[in-house]
């Protein structure tokens, strides 16, 4: 017996998701006095998964889409007493597919450790954050899913072996093109947001975000508004139509806080506003304001914050 | 030459789903979603995937079937998905307390009729499941492109782009496929607002009500509650932004 986590890579590494995935494997495994298998295609870093909390690494060589990756994991349930999976966008699809496929029992978007055993019981976030269910996963197969970044890391010092299996999937489609920013914080991962809305007056203002963007190490991102007149991509939009974020830090700019925007941003840790209406609805929902014109903040923000790397 | 535009059958799948200005509330026990004061909409991310239809309809000719697994109380959501453009609506009478019971109830429906395309949307914004269409897609073993944001079809191929982590991907699948939709199948701008003589022939348009063949739900919500207020905000002189800096890492060490 065992928990099954699905352990995702990126090019012969892993992200953070994969290490928290392994490591709330663990934490539910213990609960159930049993042991980890982590399921992964890398060949080459996987005994950094020990680390986190897998007694076992299985290395198979994945299909290259959702629905063949939960067909292969499919087969390796048969003594799986749980399932682990990161909310990726990967994720997102290979979960509910499982489920599907071995009568499992799936929570999405969980933002807790099980509260319970037998029967598995969870937090989920629902109404787009603005409500928490606590949801029972009844059937042999309980999966969870979990928001990246809601659960947290426990490193151990752990060892265990690595086999490898041969197991196949059907991809059902074939992919023709991919396209990766490089270089780029992924944003439903990422550990700090800069987020600029229509109060920037044009995409040509985008510049000073970018930079505080990068001496933060942050994703950047956008009220809706903005990605719907074009000045940055669909793919920043956040909120409840939009990507949903809960990284340490969001720093909302010239963004007014409607209650479509919050509900998409509100989980983060750590919210600073930076606004010049001083009514903006968006400070109650912030934990540091500044009433400012962001023009004149921002810069020297940057600049602060370059003072405070460089200092430490 | 050969025909590039089939006629297209086309199901779109609609959640009735609280307006996203609602204030959401929970009844007194926790157990369930107070409706009282509480808008209706169809689940925005479906009026895209509706949109969608709409111009695939105009490019092929076809027929689009708008369909809910939900109670009465969803009817005017499927007559607005009529008024919009949708050519008939069925409604699967059942409470849609669990996925993979709606999902199963539409599988159902899809294998009795044959569509060329099942477009779903990404999420509900009621329970944020993002379960629904990936769960129809491997119990039908379909083609799914989830977070699809383009899809064009040619003969009986698609090309359906998706969001993955940090950018796209596109992929070449058969038809018939699931999408599981969101902005940019049509752009904001492309939305359509029901005009009256939608809203009039929507009255008229078939609405079959079918009774729910599926009883073994997997999930049950035990309790709801709302997430803790945050504590008052913290003002920093726009002239300070070394204080912002300092509590940042001070503080709320997050920095
Ligand atoms: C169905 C539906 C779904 C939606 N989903 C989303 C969603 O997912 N995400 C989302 O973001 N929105 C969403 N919206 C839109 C939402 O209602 C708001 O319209 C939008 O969030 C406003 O964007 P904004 O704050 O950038 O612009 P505005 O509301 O125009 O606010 C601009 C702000 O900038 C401030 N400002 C101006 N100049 C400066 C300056 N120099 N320095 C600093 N501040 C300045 C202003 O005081 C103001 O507060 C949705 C709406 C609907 C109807
Ligand atoms: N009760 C329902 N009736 C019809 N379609 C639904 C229902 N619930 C979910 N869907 C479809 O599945 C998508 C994703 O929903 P969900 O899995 O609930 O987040 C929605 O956008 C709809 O297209």
């Amino acid at each position: 017996m065992s928990v099954l986590v699905f352990v995702e890579d990126w090019n012969g590494s892993f992200k953070k998701a994969s290490f928290e995935a392994t490591s709330y494997a663990k934490r539910w495994a213990n609960m159930m006095n049993t042991q980890v298998v982590a399921v992964t295609s890398n060949s080459t870093t996987s005994s950094e998964l020990h680390a986190y909390g897998a007694d076992h690494v299985l290395q198979i060589t994945l299909t290259k889409t959702g629905m063949g990756i939960a067909e292969q994991l499919g087969q390796l349930c048969n003594d799986a007493q749980g399932v682990v999976i990161a909310g990726t966008a990967l994720g997102k699809t290979i979960g509910p597919a499982l489920a599907a496929l071995n009568n499992g029992s799936l929570s999405t978007n969980t933002i807790s450790l099980p509260l319970s055993i037998n029967p598995t019981e969870v937090k989920r976030g629902a109404f787009s954050s603005k409500g928490i269910e606590t949801i029972e996963l009844n059937g042999s197969l309980p999966i969870i899913s979990f928001v990246p970044n809601s659960i947290g890391i426990a490193e151990i010092t752990g060892e265990g072996e690595t086999n490898s299996k041969d197991i196949t999937g059907n991809d059902l489609m074939e992919i023709t093109e991919v396209n990766v920013a490089s270089g780029k914080v992924a944003l439903p991962e990422a550990e700090a947001v800069v987020s600029a809305g229509r109060g920037l007056k044009g995409p040509e203002n985008w510049g000073m975000i970018e930079e505080l963007a990068d001496v933060l190490g942050a994703a950047t991102a956008c009220s809706k508004p903005v990605s719907d007149i074009g000045w940055r991509p669909h793919s920043e939009h956040v909120g409840q139509t939009g990507i949903q974020v809960n990284p340490n830090l969001y720093i909302a700019i010239g963004i007014s806080g409607a209650i479509q925007h919050l509900a998409g941003v509100s989980a983060s840790k750590t919210i600073v506003v930076v606004n010049t209406d001083s009514e903006a609805p968006f400070f109650k929902a912030a934990d540091y304001g500044i009433v400012g014109d962001a023009f004149e903040v921002i810069p020297k923000l940057v600049d602060a914050l370059r003072a405070f790397k460089a200092a430490s | 030459m050969p025909n590039h535009n089939p006629i297209m059958n086309i199901l779109v799948c609609i959640s009735h789903v609280p307006d996203t200005t609602a204030k959401i509330n929970f009844t007194g026990d926790g157990k369930a979603l107070d409706p009282n004061g509480v808008q209706f909409v169809i689940n925005p991310y479906d009026e895209f995937g509706l949109t969608k239809a709409l111009h695939l309809k105009e490019a092929h000719g076809g027929t689009i079937t708008v369909i809910n697994v939900g109670l009465a109380a969803t009817e005017p959501t499927l007559r607005k998905a009529l008024a919009i453009g949708g050519d008939k609506a069925v409604r699967i009478n059942a409470n849609p307390e669990d996925a993979i019971t709606v999902a199963k109830e539409l599988k159902n429906h899809i294998e009795a009729n044959s569509y060329d395309l099942i477009i779903c949307g990404q999420e509900s914004i009621d329970y944020n499941g993002q379960q629904v269409p990936a769960m129809i897609a491997a119990m039908l073993k379909l083609p799914f492109a989830n977070a699809c944001v383009g899809l064009t079809i040619n003969s009986d191929t698609a090309l359906a782009t998706s969001e993955i982590d940090g950018g796209h991907a596109t992929f070449q699948a058969k038809l018939p496929m699931i999408v599981g939709g969101k902005k940019g199948l049509v752009e904001e701008k492309d939305l359509r607002i029901p005009n009256m003589r939608g809203i009039m022939s929507a009255r008229t348009k078939p609405l079959e009500l079918v009774e729910p063949s599926v009883n073994d739900g997997a999930t049950k919500a035990l309790h709801f509650e709302k997430p803790a207020p945050k504590a008052a905000v913290k003002m920093v002189d726009a002239g300070n932004v070394d204080e912002l800096v300092r509590l940042l890492h001070e503080e709320a060490k997050a920095i």
